[in-house]
Formats: C-alpha cells, sequence, structure tokens
C-alpha cells in the first residue's frame, strides 16, 4: 500500500475518546445542543473500530438518558434542551449500540415519535411543525428498532416521501425541495426500512448519484459543489441501497477519505488539511466500512448502524 | 464543521477561546434558565437575540422565542403593536441569516410567524430578502425551499415563478436549483394544463432550445446535461402504459406429449410446455412501465377449458403498492382428457379505467391474443429430465447443431409495443438533436457522448414501437460504439457504462430472428438460449425471452438476474461463473416456480460483507418477512439464522432437483450442507452428487 494510504484507527479511537471530555472549547460549547448526536458519531465508529469497550456503558447509558423527557417520551439535545426526533433517534441507536433498549419506556418513546405523523404522510421534528423529509427517515428509523411501526400510517409516510421525488431521479426535503444527497439518504432509507424501494428508479438516482464523485475521487452533495467526507456516507449508503455502488469508483474513494485523515492527532476533516471533527470522523469510517475497508465492521446502510447490531435486532427471537 | 483550516493551537490564542467560550456558555445557561422558568420578560428575550446572532443553531432559543412571542402577543390588541411584534421576530431571523444563510431554525422561524398569520406579509420585503440571499448564493436549498412556499403563501402564480428562473438561468447557466425549479413548475403547468401550457410538444421544443442554449455555451456544466436528460424522459416515453409482450403470443401452440412431437418432425409447429404436462399454464403479461389493477374484471380469459378456479393475477417484480411491469396468472387446468384435444385460449386486455401507471395514465388500447393447448392423455408418461444432472456445453458452438427448426420462431413474434405509434414529432426531434449534438462530440466530453447514446436509444425505442424491432440494431451499434469511447473517456464510472452496455447488447442479440437463432438450440425437449462470454453485467429485455426453457449465462460477469422472473417457462439456468455476491441478489429466480436445476458455481457468494441488494429484496429488515418456519426448522438443527437468513430465504422458496454451488465461499462453511438438505427436499443432485 502506498506511503500514508492506511487507516490511522488507534489515533481516530484516541481523539474520539478524548474529545468526549473537551466540552469547554468555543467549538464544543456551540455545537452543545447536538451532543447527543455527537455521542452517536463518536460510540458508532468506536464500535466499528472494534473499540466500543473503550467507553464505560452505564456511564453513558446514564448520560443518554439525562436528555429524556419524561412527559413528552423525546430526548433533547443535551441535558435541559427540548425533545427533537434528531435526538431521539441517536438515543434509541446508541443503546442499540449497547444492547440496552430495555432502559427505556418503549412505547412511551414510540408514542412521541408517532404522534408527530400529520395528515399528508409527513412527520413534523418537534411540537413545533417543521416539516422535512429528515423526519420521515428518523421516524421509520426509530419506530423500526422499537418494532414499534405500526403506531403510524406506513402507506401515507410511503407516499409523502414519494412526493418528494423529483425529475432527475433524487429526493429533497420537502415537495419540490432540491435533490440533495443528505434529503437522498433519508428517502431511500425510509423506503428501504419500508419495503418501498421499488418507488424509486433505481438507474436514474444511481446515475445521478454516481455523478457525485469528482475529479480527487471524493464525493459532492449536488452537482456543481465540492467534495466532502461526509456525502462519503449519505451517497454511498445510498448507492448501495439500490445496489448501484459498483457505479462508482472506490479505490479512488478510498484514497480520498484517507487523505481527509489528521494522521498525529487522529480524527478525520470534511476535506484534506482542514480541521477534524467529530461528524466527519464517523462518516468517514462509515465510508470505508460500506466499501469493506479491512479491520473496519461492516454497516447496516439503512439504519446506519453495525450490520451485527442490525441483524441482533430483527433475528434474534 | 465544515471549512475550517486544520491548525495547530496557539497559546495567544487558546486564552482568547477561552474567554470567548465562558461568554458563550454563560449565556446559554442563562437562556436556558429563563426557558426552563418561562421567564419571557424584554431583558430575557433579548439575551436570546445575543444568543442566536452567535449561535443560530442553538434550536432551544428559537423555541423559546415562540413561546416569548406566544406569551406577550396574548396581550396586544392594537394591530400596529402586533406588526411590531412580528417584525421584530423577523429581524432576528435576518440576523441570524447573516450569520448562517443555511441555518434550519432561522427559515423556519420565519415560516412558522408567517403561517401564524397575525399582520399582513410585507410581500417586498420577503421576495427581497429571498433576492438578496440567492444572489450570494444561487444554490442555497433553503432559500429556494422558502421561495417555494412564499409563492404558494401569497398566491403568486406559476407562470411568474417561471419566469424568474429563466432569469436566473439567463443570469448564469450554471444554476442547478433554477432548473430545477423550472422542471417542477413546467410538469405543474402542463398537468394543469394552463393557458399556454396546453401542447406538451410546443412547451418541449421550446425547452430543448433553451437547454441547448445553454450547453453550447458552457458545455462542462452539468446542469444542462441533467436537464435534458429530463426532457428526453418526457419525450420519448409513451403517455399512457403498453402491453409489448405476452407469453404465450398470438398463434402459439403449446403441447404437453413430446412423442406427438417426435412424429410431427417436417410439419412441427407446436412448442413443448413442461408446464402444461403438469396441468398449471402461465399466462405472462410485460407493460413498458409498472402498472396496477389486472384482475378478472379488468381483462378477459376465454376458453373451453375448465380452469378449476378464479383466475388471479399476480406481480413478479417485487411491489408492496401493486404495481409490476410483469404480471402472471397460472391457469390450473382441471379437465380430464381420453386421448388428445386441441384448446383454444383467448385473452382480451381492453381499454380500462382499472389498469393504470403509477403517473394514473390508464391503459388506452385494446388488445388481444389466442393461444392454443393440446392436452394429451398419456402425457405423464414422460422422461424424468433430471435422471442424470444436467450438462451444460457451453463450449460446443450452437451453430452446429443445426437443429434451429424445432423452434417455432414464427411464433415467437418478437415485436415491441404491439400499438402503432402515430405521432412522428418524436422522432424527428431526436433526430435533429442528434444533428446537433454530434457537433459537439470531438470534444472528448462525456456527457456529449453519454447523451447521444441515450437519444440514439430513443430513436430505436421511438421508431420500433408497434412494428418490428429490426431497426433497433443500427441504433444499437452505434449506441455500443459510444459506450465503449466512454469507458475509456470516464474511468471512474466504468462499471455505470458497463451496465448500460450490457442493456444495449441484450436488446441488440434478441432484437431479430437472425441474431437470436445464433444463440439457440434444442435440447429435446426443452429449446435452449446461450448467452456466454458476452461481458453481460446485467440482464435486459427478458421481454423477449419468455418462451425459454433453458438458459446459459455462464461466464459473463453478471451482479444482477433481475428480469428473470418474467421467465415463466424456465426449467434449468446456469449463472456459473458471474459475479454473483449474495442470495438476496437472487431473489427473482424465487418467483420461477418451474426451475429445477441452477448452477450457480463459481460466484461470489459469502466474500463480500456488504450486501447491496439486502433492501431490494424481502427481508424481516424492510417488514416484507414476518414470521418465517423455515428460521424456526433451522434454528432446531443448529443453523446460526443470523449468519444465514438469506440463504435460507432463498432456498426455502425453490423446488430444485438440480443445484451447483461450488466455488463459492458460503458452500464450504460449516453447516451449509445441512442448510441446504433441509431446505429443498426435492434435491437430487448437488455439485453434481446424488444426493439419497
Amino acid at each position: 500500500m502506498a506511503e500514508g494510504a492506511e487507516l490511522a484507527a488507534d489515533q481516530h479511537v484516541r481523539y474520539i475518546v478524548t474529545v468526549e471530555k473537551k466540552k469547554d472549547s468555543f467549538e464544543s460549547l456551540v455545537m452543545e445542543h447536538i451532543r447527543l448526536n455527537g455521542a452517536y458519531w463518536g460510540l458508532t465508529t468506536l464500535d466499528l473500530l472494534h473499540k466500543l469497550h473503550a467507553v464505560d456503558a452505564a456511564e453513558v447509558v446514564d448520560w443518554i438518558m439525562s436528555c429524556y423527557h419524561l412527559e413528552s417520551g423525546g430526548f433533547g439535545g443535551n441535558v435541559g434542551h427540548d425533545p427533537h426526533v434528531l435526538y431521539t433517534l441517536s438515543a434509541v441507536q446508541v443503546l442499540c449500540l449497547f444492547d440496552r433498549l430495555d432502559v427505556l419506556d418503549v412505547d412511551k418513546v414510540a408514542d412521541y415519535v408517532a404522534r408527530l405523523q400529520n395528515e399528508d404522510g409527513s412527520f413534523s421534528g418537534d411540537i413545533w411543525g417543521e416539516v422535512d423529509t429528515r423526519f420521515s427517515y428518523i421516524a421509520l428509523c426509530t419506530l423500526s428498532l422499537l418494532h414499534r411501526l405500526h403506531k403510524i400510517d406506513m402507506q401515507k409516510a410511503v407516499y409523502f416521501v414519494v412526493s418528494c421525488k423529483n425529475l432527475d431521479g433524487g429526493f429533497g426535503a420537502m415537495p419540490g425541495g432540491e435533490s440533495h444527497a443528505g434529503q437522498i439518504f433519508c428517502c431511500v432509507g425510509a423506503l428501504a426500512i419500508a419495503g418501498s424501494l421499488h418507488h424509486i428508479d433505481r438507474d436514474l438516482l444511481g446515475w445521478w448519484l454516481c455523478e457525485r464523485q469528482c475529479k480527487d475521487g471524493g464525493l459532492n452533495g449536488r452537482p456543481e459543489k465540492l467534495a466532502d467526507v461526509c456525502y462519503s456516507w449519505w451517497v454511498l449508503s445510498s448507492l448501495i441501497m439500490i445496489d448501484r455502488v459498483h457505479w462508482i469508483d472506490k479505490k479512488k474513494l478510498t484514497k480520498f477519505i484517507l487523505n481527509c485523515q489528521d494522521k498525529e492527532n487522529g480524527g478525520i476533516s470534511d476535506r484534506p488539511d482542514n480541521a477534524v471533527d467529530i461528524y466527519h470522523t464517523y462518516f468517514g469510517v462509515a465510508g470505508l466500512s460500506l466499501m469493506e475497508y479491512p479491520g473496519v465492521k461492516p454497516m447496516d446502510p439503512a439504519y446506519a448502524l453495525p450490520l451485527d447490531v442490525v441483524n441482533r435486532i430483527f433475528l434474534r427471537k | 464543521m465544515h471549512g475550517r483550516p486544520r491548525r495547530p493551537a496557539k497559546p495567544e490564542d487558546e486564552e482568547a477561546a477561552s474567554a470567548k467560550a465562558a461568554k458563550l456558555r454563560d449565556l446559554q445557561e442563562h437562556v436556558l434558565r429563563n426557558h426552563h422558568s418561562r421567564t419571557y420578560t424584554k431583558e430575557a428575550i433579548g439575551l436570546s437575540f445575543k444568543l442566536l446572532e452567535i449561535n443560530p443553531e442553538a434550536y432551544t432559543a428559537w423555541n423559546y422565542r415562540k413561546l416569548a412571542f406566544q406569551h406577550n402577543i396574548k396581550e396586544l390588541s392594537d394591530p400596529e403593536a402586533i406588526r411590531s411584534a412580528v417584525d421584530d421576530e423577523l429581524r432576528v431571523v435576518e440576523v441570524a441569516l447573516r450569520q448562517n444563510p443555511k441555518s434550519y431554525g432561522a427559515w423556519y422561524h420565519r415560516k412558522w410567524l408567517l403561517n401564524q398569520k397575525l399582520s399582513p406579509v410585507d410581500s417586498k420585503r420577503e421576495f427581497g430578502l429571498l433576492d438578496k440571499l440567492l444572489k450570494v448564493d444561487a444554490r442555497n436549498f433553503h432559500g429556494w425551499n422558502y421561495r417555494r412556499f412564499l409563492a404558494r403563501f401569497m398566491g403568486a402564480p406559476d407562470e411568474e415563478e417561471l419566469k424568474y428562473t429563466m432569469d436566473k438561468i439567463s443570469d448564469n447557466f450554471s444554476n442547478y436549483s433554477a432548473w430545477h425549479n423550472r422542471s417542477i413548475l413546467l410538469s405543474n403547468l402542463l398537468i394543469q394544463q394552463r393557458k399556454g401550457f396546453e401542447s406538451k410538444q410546443k412547451i418541449f421544443s421550446e425547452e430543448f432550445e433553451l437547454v441547448t442554449q445553454a450547453l453550447f455555451t458552457d458545455p462542462s456544466d452539468q446542469s444542462g446535461w441533467f436537464y435534458h436528460l429530463w426532457l428526453l424522459a418526457q419525450t420519448s416515453t409513451p403517455d399512457n402504459p403498453q402491453l409489448i409482450a405476452s407469453w404465450p403470443c398470438n398463434g402459439t401452440k403449446l403441447s404437453s406429449s413430446l412423442l406427438k412431437e417426435k412424429a410431427d418432425q417436417n410439419t412441427h409447429s407446436s412448442i413443448w410446455s413442461h408446464s402444461l404436462k403438469e396441468r398449471t399454464v402461465p399466462i405472462v403479461l410485460y407493460f413498458n412501465e409498472p402498472v396496477k389493477g389486472l384482475n378478472q374484471s379488468s381483462l378477459k380469459v376465454k376458453s373451453d377449458l375448465d380452469f378449476g378456479k378464479d383466475i388471479q393475477w399476480m406481480a413478479l417484480s417485487t411491489t408492496d403498492s401493486g404495481y409490476s411491469n410483469c404480471w402472471t396468472t397460472y391457469l390450473q387446468i382441471a379437465n380430464e382428457c381420453s386421448s388428445s384435444q386441441q384448446y383454444s385460449v383467448e385473452v382480451s386486455i381492453p381499454c380500462s379505467d382499472d389498469i393504470v401507471s403509477r403517473s394514473g395514465s390508464n391503459h388506452n388500447s385494446s388488445v388481444h391474443f389466442t393461444f392454443t393447448m393440446e392436452l394429451i392423455s398419456n402425457d405423464t408418461q414422460d422422461i424424468d429430465l433430471f435422471d442424470k444432472p444436467v450438462a451444460w456445453n457451453c463450449s460446443e458452438s450452437l451453430q452446429s447443431h443445426g437443429k434451429c427448426e424445432h423452434i417455432p420462431f414464427d411464433q415467437l413474434k418478437i415485436t415491441s409495443a404491439l400499438v402503432e405509434e402515430d405521432s412522428n414529432w418524436h422522432f424527428e426531434s431526436l433526430s435533429e438533436q442528434i444533428d446537433l449534438f454530434r457537433e459537439l462530440s470531438d470534444d472528448n466530453s462525456k456527457f456529449v457522448k453519454l447523451t447521444l447514446a441515450r437519444l440514439l436509444l430513443a430513436c430505436a425505442a421511438t421508431k420500433s414501437r408497434g412494428r418490428s424491432l429490426i431497426e433497433r440494431k443500427g441504433y444499437c451499434e452505434e449506441a455500443l460504439r459510444y459506450f465503449s469511447d466512454l469507458i475509456h473517456l470516464d474511468p471512474s464510472h466504468k462499471q455505470h457504462y458497463e451496465d448500460e452496455r450490457s442493456l444495449v447488447l441484450m436488446d441488440k442479440l434478441t432484437c431479430d430472428m437472425e441474431t437470436l437463432m445464433k444463440h439457440c438450440s434444442v435440447s429435446v425437449p426443452l429449446n435452449h438460449v446461450q448467452f456466454c462470454r458476452l461481458s453481460l453485467t446485467r440482464i435486459g429485455f427478458a421481454e423477449r425471452l419468455m418462451w425459454v426453457q433453458v438458459l446459459d449465462l455462464s461466464h459473463n460477469s453478471l451482479r444482477s438476474v433481475e428480469g428473470l422472473e418474467a421467465l415463466q417457462q424456465l426449467v434449468s439456468l446456469n449463472i456459473s461463473n458471474n459475479h454473483i455476491s449474495n442470495f438476496t441478489a437472487l431473489e427473482p429466480l424465487t418467483k420461477i416456480i418451474f426451475l429445477k436445476a441452477l448452477d450457480l458455481s463459481f460466484n461470489e457468494i459469502g466474500v463480500h460483507s456488504i450486501d447491496t441488494t439486502r433492501y431490494i429484496c424481502s427481508s424481516p429488515f424492510s417488514h416484507k418477512i414476518q414470521e418465517c418456519e423455515a428460521f424456526v426448522e433451522c434454528q432446531k438443527k443448529d443453523i446460526n439464522v443470523e449468519e444465514y437468513w438469506d440463504a435460507i430465504l432463498f432456498f426455502k422458496s425453490l423446488k430444485l432437483a438440480q443445484l451447483d454451488i461450488k466455488g463459492n465461499a458460503v458452500a464450504s462453511k460449516e453447516n451449509f450442507r445441512t442448510l441446504v438438505m433441509t431446505l429443498i427436499p426435492s434435491l437430487k443432485w448437488l455439485n453434481s452428487e446424488c444426493i439419497n
């Protein structure tokens, strides 16, 4: 292998474990409200690198539950922050990693999510009513992991997602919204979980997605934009779910991701030589996982969790 | 999180950063405290403004502001005071957007305010704000989403919004967001048949001119190429769904006896049907796009035969909402027969409001076909096709067999839509564009070549509608040359072009009798088609192969067998030496109820940890499978369900007599043989070994 073209797994593990402790920098404070998402990104990465045991499970579970709102059944982004589905999904996903769904009042949490479905099948993010296909994905993913999909109108949920399909084969945040790889992941993921991928023209969308690969080997989020490591997940997992991942050059993408590492201090950035963060570290490693990079656990592209975790949830009686 | 350069921290930086951080921490804590204590004083609200100015992503602060707003507005009755309060909030949003023009929280707060409908909307201010933001970043999708919301909210007509997209595109052709909005608006205007938008032909001609201008001005910008692909799809697909193939087809003669066939070698006219022998006859209907609504009232099957029970039509492609390209019914023949008798079956599909495509267009042409079946009373005393394992003689040249006359090709009637295309406009428009883009093809732009290939294939489709397919050959050959070029020009996307190439190759191989015959033979009593060593990566035009009983696709590069579910007559299939990487990719084979021999050897099953068809097939993860008896059965035999769920779901659906699976990593795993033996009781031959 070429010099430098290796995954600095140990450094990334160390980065994640230390960044978790640095709560008081300006950068951390500005992200304080999404700490629960950060927990999911960091812990899933640790699991993918076979190092989930580097953290204290009980401590993590306790902290997750301190973000729980008893009245509503939802989770906030951090202690004292309002409940929202964005953080509710992360909470459920982290508990899945540790196989600790038993700490939840499952029906209460499921009802919080189910109550947010609207007449047209869409989902609001919280009681304030913002609608976005991100929330459709979150709702279906959360309820599926909790085995409570029967609490919502699945057909309407699917029809709403399909109504956000654009003429280029992609999906936007709401009907008429421009196709964007992040929204596409959410819609494809939602349809995958609902067993409804046949609504997608896979050749058309596959072509739009494979054209995200730039000359530098990285992937962008939509036409005429710069490559960014996070799209290694959004685009790649979408391609995998529709069985078109062979339409991109995986070697070149792998090289791009590896070049975004800070091999000294650990962590991965959006582009080579930029500042690293937990978000891009997760997406870089997740992208490598989807490309079967040695030493990284395989991931489920729809639930965004390690494959063994998802198989355990759905196949173990 | 994005776009910050990597720099080591300097000590001076650290002190300043620490102070900044302390300030922010205090502010956030204070705002949360006010929120939890429901403190909505002017001072408290002011703090939230300070916070959102620095950090518009602090979503709880936006929630707090909404609560404070609702609380304080209750006290106000004077419309001026109310308007002023709304304005204050709008200004906070503007400040936040200055800090981050892509803040979800900021944009939604504004939308939420307008939706409260507490004071009239200042249209100039709103559109003015949008203009400013979209001038700075024409691709800001938050801005475009808000613009669509505003237009609907204010009742601005689509025609006006269309003009705005034209303005943005004229400013700069490279504006995917504007082209996208244009496509949405045009679709709506056409569907609503608004004044000036009645004729698809007129509108799309104008759009082709517009986009061609853009493409010639700057062929390296992608937006125009994507827009062009959409226009092409709009103009080269028929408005209404059409039946393009059936098996049996008009004039087919099926017979259930071998003896009769051998006797009639000169006046040979019937096709031996193994399924007829088993008294189950599939009728397969293949449409040009997914449709639903096939049932006993929307189509009629008439015959003197006794079918035993009601005719049910089933979708063969995976679906949960009922749409499928490919539909089948299994006629159960209940007749007793003393010697030999011929029966005819007539299938009629009238114009129907029930049979509709996804876009809501109905099947608006009337189609019918008639075929005959000959039942022989002693036909059950036939040879066992599997007393020896099927040998695949791939190396033998088929042409030397010279048995092709046993396949009644005249009965195959390979045509496309049974309905002729009236308008010539499609074809003329496509030819014009081909001439135009050929002017650019020397530039070695991949988009030009790809577009030319697509245009040629659209011509092929348009030209052959309702007529013979032979004219497709020329277009296919030219398109193949472009795909070869593209593989060299754009190697990152090589496998995309290889997939496209495979489809075109299959089109070329099956569109006329002369070519197809070179790949056919008869290994009595079954007809046999061979497409080996053609570098095929996927299967296309399966609707032309629905009569095939033995298919050899070995030594290709197949990753997928999608399409084969239409081949309901298939008894033996060889896909050895391909690139099949998971059992889930083989789900289409579980729909072929008469499949008895399957050769999967030397593929890649068991090598890959990522399954790219996991969600395409029916599985517990997508809730298409609830309880599964086979899982329980396997668990009893200590077979690990978490490891083998996909193998279990695949094998439990098949009634194979013969299976070859050596050369796949999965075949040498522990318990795999037990799994196969448990799930396929009908199996006689495993990897050429006899099982007892």
